[in-house]
């Protein structure tokens, strides 16, 4: 797919996001915006995965750490072929296979029970050491949120895979700089991130606007050094695409109503 | 029985025996080897061997990922930081998708001794209990022990097990180990006590004397607590009518309430618990504890006289 097919993917996916959360009525619509240029660029540009065999082993990985991103992840899966997209309007309803937050034993392509902060990027980083101990070429990817980074077990996880050298793993950062009492650096100040990744031995790429697709795939394609993992830190818009959304920390976890996802429709829709 | 050895001995040697067998098992610490005994298979299988330093939940999410690379993670700290600081990681990370993790967790219990009550894991079997999935073994012995983590290796899913630091006695009968099937160590009329862990030998003990007095009580040794055994234990009580639970684990939530809740409803029993009554632990030696808490060999018989 050329940039120009992938944006439209990144269009569909936004107006995929708002319809599920919209039909289930509760959701979090504005980390799934923020997150959508870094999760296409992955699925689309990087990792080897078919979604007519799911399990095969020799495949590569992603792990969402911000679970309650769910809706972009689903949205990305289902454009892929993951499974039906039909599915996208059963979000978080009972015996749905879409679960509030992702849960591998009923979603095709989620290798891992996320949402509980923290733990996916410690996930990832138990795969990545498994991949480097069978000697396969495995790339693992997870995506951790801003907020996230409060908890501690991040910093485990990232000592840990600097400690084993895993430069298979990559870390995506959407620091969208809001959670959901507010700001970042209102609740509980993440200091200079680049810095931190820095001094815990990763390689890190900085970049001012994550949801610039393009300078994301770039990011994507510039290999990490050896031995180190990477992370892209990339700041990103809360909400992006979405103008009532964009910036607003009180769209973190709420689901437009009827008017409002007909607002951000036409707006995506243009 | 003869010689004395603590189940975290024979869970070190299980270790490398399944090594040999299986390329797929893998060992997890958090910066302790030396006691919980995985220190030889890191010297035997360095490459197989992954220290996470003193970050327990790091170390079970680790876990839980190389699972999913088609190893079996074995995983091993002390209970208390296993169960209770790690506890939403084996929760979510482990158990919630149902990953073939195996949680190898030592040093559980009172007689954890001279470190003292913050060290001492008296509720880990409740909190491994409640979490639907997960199954639940604690060996009586150092010989059941390496049965256990053999059959545990053979089983996909989650397992807790559950295992002591200091030297017990070892049965010199061989007896089966099935996961899930509680074993009749000894039949009897009068009562019976189901216990696990280190306090089935007390339970024998206080049976065979009791023999002598002319009471005849079952002993039956309840090494998983999850899945129960329902079967043997309704039988078991039915038949002997007086039922007392024995464990070295706080009355709450562990083999008592597990027992309780099998026979509630079905059928007339006395009932009695015997564990730690709802309290913490304190420093002393392992008999000290045993002692103090009414779990020696001396104050299990002296509770079952009275109580049979």
């Amino acid at each position: 797919m050329d940039i120009k097919e992938l944006k439209e993917v990144c269009r569909q996916v936004r107006i995929d996001i708002i319809n599920e959360v919209a039909d289930a009525k509760s959701g979090h619509p504005g980390g799934s915006l923020s997150a959508v240029e870094m999760m296409v660029a992955v699925y689309y540009t990087q990792m080897r995965v078919d979604p007519k065999d799911p399990k095969n082993p020799d495949r590569d990985r992603f792990v969402l750490s911000k679970g309650h991103s769910a809706p972009c992840l689903y949205a990305v899966l289902a454009e892929k072929g993951f499974f039906p997209k039909e599915e996208l309007k059963h979000l978080r309803q009972l015996h749905a296979i879409l679960q509030g937050h992702p849960d591998s034993k009923k979603v095709p392509g989620v290798d891992a029970a996320t949402g509980s902060l923290g733990q996916g990027i410690s996930i990832a980083t138990g795969m990545a050491l498994g991949a480097k101990h069978s000697g396969k070429d495995i790339k693992v990817y997870t995506m951790v949120g801003d907020g996230e980074m409060q908890e501690g077990l991040v910093w485990e996880a990232s000592m840990a895979a600097a400690h084993y050298k895993l430069d298979n793993l990559t870390v995506l950062v959407d620091n969208n700089g809001l959670q959901i009492d507010g700001k970042n650096d209102d609740v509980m100040s993440l200091g200079n991130i680049a810095d931190k990744f820095r001094a815990f031995g990763f390689y890190v790429i900085e970049l001012p606007d994550g949801n610039d697709l393009e300078a994301v795939i770039d990011a994507l394609n510039t290999p990490t050094e050896p031995g180190k993992p990477k992370c892209i830190l990339a700041h990103t818009l809360k909400g992006k695409g979405v103008s009532f959304m964009e910036g607003d920390f009180n769209w973190h976890g709420k689901a437009p109503n009827e008017e409002q996802r007909q607002q951000a429709l036409k707006e995506l829709e243009g | 029985m003869s010689e004395k050895k603590a189940t975290r001995a024979a869970y070190g040697e299980a270790l490398l025996e399944l090594a040999a067998e299986n390329d797929k098992i893998v060992v997890l610490d958090a910066d302790l080897s030396h006691a919980t005994m995985t220190l030889k298979f890191s010297q035997t299988y360095p490459d197989r061997f992954f220290n996470c330093g003193i970050a327990e939940c790091n170390m079970v999410d680790i876990a839980a990922g190389f699972s999913t690379m088609g190893y079996i993670p074995f995983c091993s700290s002390f209970a208390i930081f296993g169960t209770g600081r790690a506890y939403e990681m084996v929760r979510n990370s482990v158990a919630y998708p149902h990953f073939n993790v195996k949680l190898c967790m030592t040093h559980a219990g009172i007689t954890v001794g001279e470190d003292g009550g913050s060290h001492q894991s008296i509720e880990d079997l409740a909190l491994m209990r409640v979490i639907p999935g997960m199954t639940v073994i604690c060996p009586c012995d150092a010989n059941e022990t390496k049965r256990a983590v053999h059959a545990i290796a053979e089983m996909d899913g989650p397992v807790y097990l559950r295992l002591a630091r200091a030297a017990s006695p070892v049965f010199e009968e061989e007896m089966p180990f099935e996961i899930g099937k509680a074993n009749v160590l000894r039949d009897g009329t009068d009562g019976v006590m189901f216990a696990t862990g280190l306090m089935v030998s007390p339970a024998l003990n206080a049976a065979a004397a009791l023999a002598e007095e002319g009471k005849k009580i079952a002993v039956v040794n309840v090494h998983t607590l999850k899945p129960l055994d329902e079967e043997t234990v309704l039988n078991m009580a039915r038949k002997c009518g007086k039922v007392m639970t024995l464990e070295e684990h706080s009355i709450i939530g562990g083999l008592g309430d597990a027992v309780a809740a099998t026979l509630i409803g079905n059928g007339d029993f006395k009932f009695k618990k015997v564990g730690i009554n709802d309290v913490f632990g304190q420093s002393g030696t392992a008999n000290d504890m045993l002692e103090e808490y009414g779990l020696s060999d001396g104050k299990v018989l002296e509770t079952a006289r009275a109580y049979f």
